[in-house]
């Protein structure tokens, strides 16, 4: 009897998870590898002569400064955006919970920006801003401020944000709610009936309940704001005024496909590759063991 | 190695056939978006409709910078185009790359098409040449910053002629701000009229080895008195408004267009959406010279793009690149070209064509941008520039001017920091490019 269900051919578990490993290492794995050899050559753009530099490429982002503030600008872009959008999807999924009447309704029309695409994110808030045409910029006018994001690095750094943090906002609220959910109702009423407001039971129960979600969503969103924000930013301000929405995705952008620098926009994204490498660990390490109920 | 050569046995069968039976195909990639992409596709079809050897596949590949990138890639990839249409700041990368270039006089020789070099206007061939004088692609549209400007604002003002200096640009502009004008004067590509121009124009040299005509050891000099006290000038003139900065491309068309500001600095091929736009009275003249450098003026240098033949194809297709080289330079399609877009005409013949056919008559001031490049014989500071990673300089040279303009830095300093940044993608270009 013991035979049938014993496996003694060693090769299925290997076909089965095959498919799997092939794609992974077809579309992840290599491109990776070739990322970073490629980060080692110092290479013309047609690829007619290159040479093997061993690091000269990330000596020389190790000597800019102007790679060094991209570093400090991400950041901030970075926590920035997800502090924002998490802190505005926490306020309308807190608002949420407690309605009854249109519930759907209201989840399903606070969902819709996750469907749109950073391109048409980025310029949708760029015509609402544009210092000659926008609607926004006419009422910023009649209140006495003079928006032009062309120009001042800080309105652009600015709008990049809200342009970034409002399409986030959708992909956070869906965790919160599902996550305030998952509270047990009768913890809450407890609460109620011991006389605690709204906002004493979200500060005391709901808040704390829900951190793993809030730190998961801190994590997914600060790689959001590293990685796919690139259509907004190319939309909005293409890195500037000078560099200031300049952040490290884009870079690579401007020096690999704009530049022609392909060692060095390599050594970039070799860079930022093993940023992600290192929330990653961060986040399954730390985060999900240590965060509990 | 079996599979490769089955590939290659059938690849070669498919295009025996294909020989045989129709037309050989030359690949075109182009970035002409827009009305003028029709105006691509009408001389592509008219020249396919005239001989039936060949027949042009004219493919729009985005703006000049994908079209660049992406003609690489697929040289990169065996994939790649016959011509190429490359911009002015791409030469040097294209020169560069020797074994992919098929300089086009090389191309016309070898298929024994003929190339008539003394008819081309000299300032617009100079920046494509070797030093030895071989040219390395075909001229196509090339341009140059002239100054755009309002009549109907002028007058109101009080203002009869049209600045010749940049001392008078800015009491004109001062002038039209004073009679109600919201800006005085706005800038279109930034880099090519203020900097790579304004030194041109006034003869000073731009970096050192001939603005890097004579060698890849070349280093930016622009970072002088005469170019940062020009921009400190217009910093200066941002206050009242006499000088408004509006975007690093030609987004400050708008602008211009709407009646904001009086007079407008970017390329003469702005005419047909100038002509469609404005509901004043506009002219063209000659850019501004400064007077504090020069006497008067020397001549501009172009922007714009040309046609660039990439190797690895067989011997017949580039018989028909040569062929359709000869065709696009015929004096009769570059008139054509350019009455109806604004941009030079590169031959003197197509020139002389556009008179006889009254253009300039009956649009005057069309004739200014052939003047202006045609005004002294181009010297070693006015023939071009030929800076590799030229494209990333310029986004330096933008990021730089746009701390000037917020007013973060000084023109003194930001150019000082353009030219250190630059000179270090020089240097990389040159050790890449050995």
């Amino acid at each position: 009897m013991q035979k049938r269900v014993h496996y003694n051919t060693s090769y299925l578990p290997y076909l089965l998870v095959a498919p799997q490993i092939i794609i992974t290492l077809v579309f992840f794995i290599w491109p990776a590898m070739q990322a970073l050899y490629q980060s080692f050559l110092l290479e013309d753009a047609f690829g007619l002569s290159s040479e093997f530099v061993w690091f000269d490429n990330f000596v020389e982002l190790y000597e800019n400064p102007n790679y060094f503030d991209s570093f400090i600008r991400t950041a901030f872009f970075s926590f920035a955006v997800a502090g924002l959008s998490m802190g505005v999807a926490l306020f309308f999924a807190a608002l949420a919970d407690r309605v009854v009447k249109g519930a759907h309704g209201y989840r399903t029309l606070l969902i819709i920006p996750y469907a749109v695409a950073p391109v048409l994110a980025g310029t949708l808030w760029l015509f609402l801003f544009n210092p000659t045409l926008g609607i926004m910029t006419y009422f910023l006018d009649m209140l006495g401020i003079n928006w032009n994001h062309k120009l001042d690095s800080s309105q652009a750094m600015g709008l990049v944000i809200l342009a970034a943090a409002w399409k986030q906002i959708s992909y956070n609220f869906l965790f919160f709610v599902a996550a305030m959910y998952s509270i047990p109702k009768s913890l809450i009423e407890a609460a109620a009936i011991d006389g605690a407001g709204p906002a004493h039971r979200f500060r005391t129960i709901i808040f704390p309940l829900i951190s793993p979600t809030t730190f998961f969503l801190l994590v997914v969103n600060i790689i959001y704001a590293f990685f796919d924000t690139f259509g907004i930013i190319h939309a909005v301000t293409a890195g500037g005024p000078g560099n200031s929405t300049e952040i490290l995705v884009y870079k690579v952008f401007n020096d690999g496909f704009v530049g022609l620098d392909l060692g060095g926009s390599a050594a970039q994204s070799v860079i930022l590759m093993f940023i992600v490498i290192g929330l990653t660990v961060v986040q399954f390490k730390y985060i999900e063991r240590k965060v509990e109920y | 190695m079996l599979k490769k050569t089955i590939v290659a046995a059938s690849i070669t069968a498919a295009l025996f056939s294909a020989a045989a039976s129709a037309a050989v195909e030359v690949n075109w990639w182009h970035a002409m978006g827009g009305t003028n992409t029709e105006r691509v596709n009408k001389i592509a079809a008219d020249f396919n409709a005239l001989q039936s050897e060949f027949t042009i596949n004219a493919v729009y590949k985005g703006n000049y910078t994908e079209t660049m990138t992406a003609a690489i890639a697929a040289f990169r990839a065996k994939k790649q185009p016959h011509i190429v249409q490359v911009f002015e700041v791409g030469t040097a990368t294209m020169m560069a790359a020797k074994g992919a270039v098929y300089p086009v006089e090389q191309v016309m020789n070898d298929s024994g098409v003929e190339l008539d070099k003394s008819d081309y206007l000299p300032a617009v061939i100079s920046y494509y040449q070797t030093p030895e004088g071989e040219l390395l692609s075909m001229p196509f549209n090339s341009s140059t910053p002239v100054l755009w400007y309002n009549e109907d604002a002028f007058a109101k003002a009080g203002v009869t002629t049209a600045p010749k200096t940049w001392d008078e640009v800015a009491s004109v502009s001062k002038k039209l701000v004073d009679s109600g004008m919201k800006c005085g004067i706005a800038v279109g590509w930034q880099s090519w009229g203020l900097i790579e121009n304004y030194s041109a124009w006034n003869n000073i040299p731009l970096g050192t080895k001939q603005n890097g005509y004579a060698g890849l050891s070349t280093e930016l000099t622009f970072n002088n008195k005469n170019v940062s006290g020009n921009l400190q000038r217009l910093a200066d003139m941002q206050k009242d408004g006499s000088f408004t900065y509006g975007g690093r491309r030609g987004g400050s068309l708008a602008m211009f267009t709407n009646g904001d500001c009086g007079m407008w600095i970017n390329s003469s091929a702005y005419y047909g959406s100038i002509k469609g736009q404005a509901k004043f009275k506009y002219a063209q003249a000659m850019m501004p010279f400064d007077s504090s450098v020069a006497s008067g003026p020397q001549n501009s240098i172009i922007g714009g793009a040309t046609l660039w033949t990439l190797r690895g194809h067989d011997k017949e297709d580039y018989k028909g690149v040569a062929e359709f080289m000869k065709y696009l330079s015929s004096a009769e399609v570059q008139a054509w070209w350019h009455q109806e877009t604004g941009y030079v005409p590169i031959t003197t013949s197509a020139y002389k064509l556009s008179q006889e056919q009254g253009f300039y008559k009956e649009n005057p001031g069309t004739d200014i941008a052939i003047k202006q490049l045609s005004l002294n014989t181009p010297t070693e500071n006015s023939r071009g520039i030929r800076f590799g990673n030229f494209v990333q300089i310029r986004d330096i040279i933008n990021a730089e001017m746009e701390m000037i303009w917020n007013g973060s830095k000084t023109a003194e300093t930001a150019m000082n920091d353009a030219a250190a940044q630059g000179n270090k993608l020089l240097r990389k270009f040159e050790k890449a490019n050995k």
